[in-house]
């Protein structure tokens, strides 16, 4: 019974963080209907953009309240300007080509950026005062990640029976604050109107007064925004940070929106906590090797009965 | 081409709003529009009659902006907004209601409302229109927390036209209203129709049903491959023996 609550927590903790990033899949898939498989990447170059914040805060300041706070504020911040960019640059000027094209270059843009980063390129840049700015790219290797936020047991049940560790409940809370703000901002305000009438159609939607080029900008903004917070808890959890962390992750959080229904809000949030908790009771209560075979098991399983995922709809056209 | 357009009649004189002259529209290889050239006058009610595929449904589209113009100009008032995109024709005081209806089924009546005053910040006045609207169609009232994928199609015609009203235009592109609605609620749309048209908003109207458009119509234009080949107030074009032969079965 313990070792079910402790599987369930963890399972919980885990897949909080599978439905942030997946909730960035669903959303540009809602806007464009495309999968932007390079929506795992830009959250791994978010993490990145933490890590190096963190080893400019040095050890002292990088684990206190405001040095977390500033950690997720310049990931986010970067993030959502590198979604931008991706989004202006490589998205728009096919925005009326086959749907293929675009998710080609996708997968181009995932590659470019993991296989990137693993390139040894740094240069050194004086500065006045006698400082310098190095910048390099973190090479091939894993990094450890810092310990922003120090490992403590939050709540221990009987003989260590269960063990709620700090990060998990902090990292719970940022997942789930993060998703209600999403949820608010998709579904009470203006701009989520206009978000969710560009999903519909558009075209349409354009009709309206929407200016659809600025609204599809923003979607990608905050879905990399998005992205690096989920990837600074990834980061936290497996205290460690690579170059290809953002495949892995990425294709995980890809079947999680998928298993949920692509372009559906809750069902992403549901389909990465679904996976989360699968993944921790094979790894629990059968073997660590199973864990991916398992995952997409489930997902091949989901499509099986339910083509458009646990919440997807097959839309039916009324004339 | 103008020499080519048969013109039937006096055009009662409207003071101008709308002027399209030359308009050409291409997809591919193909050329939709070829050179199509009409006016829309404050207050106005304007048919465009013809068969399928006749340019009807690209010469709105080219209107509002949502195909680009291979060649042509389009006023309105005295602005030239050939080209302008779809987004900046609204401001302008243009609402195109599209075919198919284009509501959002995926958003309740409400929301779909509130995005026909997307760009609009008065917000006691958004009240008094959505109000005036469902005086207009008082169904969608009853329905506002519905999801409008769930009404029906005469339904969600309301909807379409009540949602370009509410940015306050003053031309209404119109395509298609009747279209799949049984007589009586195509009967209803028509009168409200006349009713807007009282309160002051021009109305391009484009209609595969002659009959229904001439009747509601000022003017007339008949659309042939991508041209203008006739035109008329819209009783003289009933009236005439080619546009009853062609369009009206007789």
């Amino acid at each position: 019974m313990a070792q079910l609550l402790q599987h369930l927590i963890n399972g919980l903790a885990a897949g909080t963080i599978y439905a942030l990033v997946a909730l960035g899949y669903t959303m540009v898939y809602g806007v464009l209907k495309l999968i932007n498989f390079a929506h795992g990447d830009v959250m791994m170059v978010g993490v990145y953009m933490g890590y190096a914040t963190a080893i400019g805060l040095g050890r002292q300041a990088q684990s206190s309240l405001w040095g977390v706070a500033l950690i997720f504020a310049a990931a986010m911040l970067g993030c959502a300007l590198l979604g931008f960019f991706i989004e202006r640059f490589a998205y728009r000027p096919l925005r009326e080509k086959p749907r293929l094209t675009a998710l080609i270059t996708a997968i181009g843009i995932s590659f470019a950026l993991s296989y990137g980063f693993q390139l040894d390129l740094g240069f050194k840049l004086p500065l006045p005062g006698g400082y310098e700015l190095s910048l390099a790219l973190p090479g091939a290797s894993p990094r450890a990640f810092p310990e922003i936020i120090r490992p403590t047991e939050w709540l221990i049940i009987g003989d260590r029976d269960v063990v709620i560790w700090n990060w998990q409940v902090i990292s719970f809370l940022i997942a789930l604050g993060l998703m209600l703000v999403l949820q608010y901002l998709v579904y009470r305000t203006r701009f989520g109107r206009a978000m969710r009438a560009v999903s519909w159609d558009h075209r349409v939607a354009a009709l309206m007064g929407i200016p659809t080029d600025r609204v599809i900008a923003l979607t990608f903004m905050l879905s990399s925004a998005l992205a690096a917070g989920a990837g600074l808890l990834y980061a936290i959890k497996d205290t460690s940070v690579s170059p290809l962390m953002g495949l892995y992750v990425g294709l995980k959080a890809f079947v999680a929106a998928v298993i949920g229904g692509i372009g559906n809000v809750p069902g992403a949030v549901v389909g990465g906590l679904v996976l989360g908790l699968v993944e921790e009771f094979v790894v629990g209560y059968a073997a660590s090797t199973w864990r991916d075979a398992v995952a997409f098991g489930f997902l091949i399983l989901v499509l099986l009965v339910k083509p458009g995922g646990l919440f997807g709809r097959v839309a039916a056209e009324k004339v | 081409m103008s020499e080519q357009v048969k013109t039937l009649g006096e055009r009662r004189s409207f003071p101008g709003l709308l002027t399209v002259e030359g308009l050409k529209v291409q997809y591919g290889a193909i050329q939709a529009l070829r050179g199509v050239s009409l006016q829309v006058g404050q207050g106005e009610v304007v048919a465009l009659i013809g068969a399928n595929g006749a340019g009807k449904t690209s010469t709105l589209r080219a209107v509002s902006g949502m195909l680009k113009p291979s060649a042509g100009r389009i006023t309105l008032g005295s602005r030239d907004i050939t080209g302008l995109k779809a987004h900046q024709m609204v401001p302008l005081g243009m609402a195109h209601a599209p075919e198919g209806r284009g509501i959002f089924p995926n958003l309740t009546v409400q929301e779909n409302l509130e995005l026909g005053a997307y760009l609009r910040s008065d917000t006691a006045e958004i009240q008094v229109d959505m109000e005036k609207n469902f005086t207009l169609f008082p169904v969608l009232k009853e329905r506002r927390r519905q999801m409008a994928g769930t009404l029906s199609g005469g339904e969600q015609q309301m909807l379409a036209i009540a949602r370009a009203l509410l940015s306050r235009p003053k031309l209404l592109l119109l395509d298609e209203p009747s279209l799949g609605l049984a007589p009586q609620v195509t009967e209803t749309i028509f009168r409200t129709l006349r009713d807007v048209n009282a309160a002051g908003v021009s109305v391009l109207l484009v209609e595969q049903n002659a009959h229904l458009a001439l009747n509601a119509a000022h003017y007339g234009y008949v659309l042939e491959t991508g041209e203008v080949v006739m035109a008329g107030p819209g009783k003289a074009l009933l009236d005439s023996a080619e546009v009853r032969r062609a369009y009206l079965g007789e």
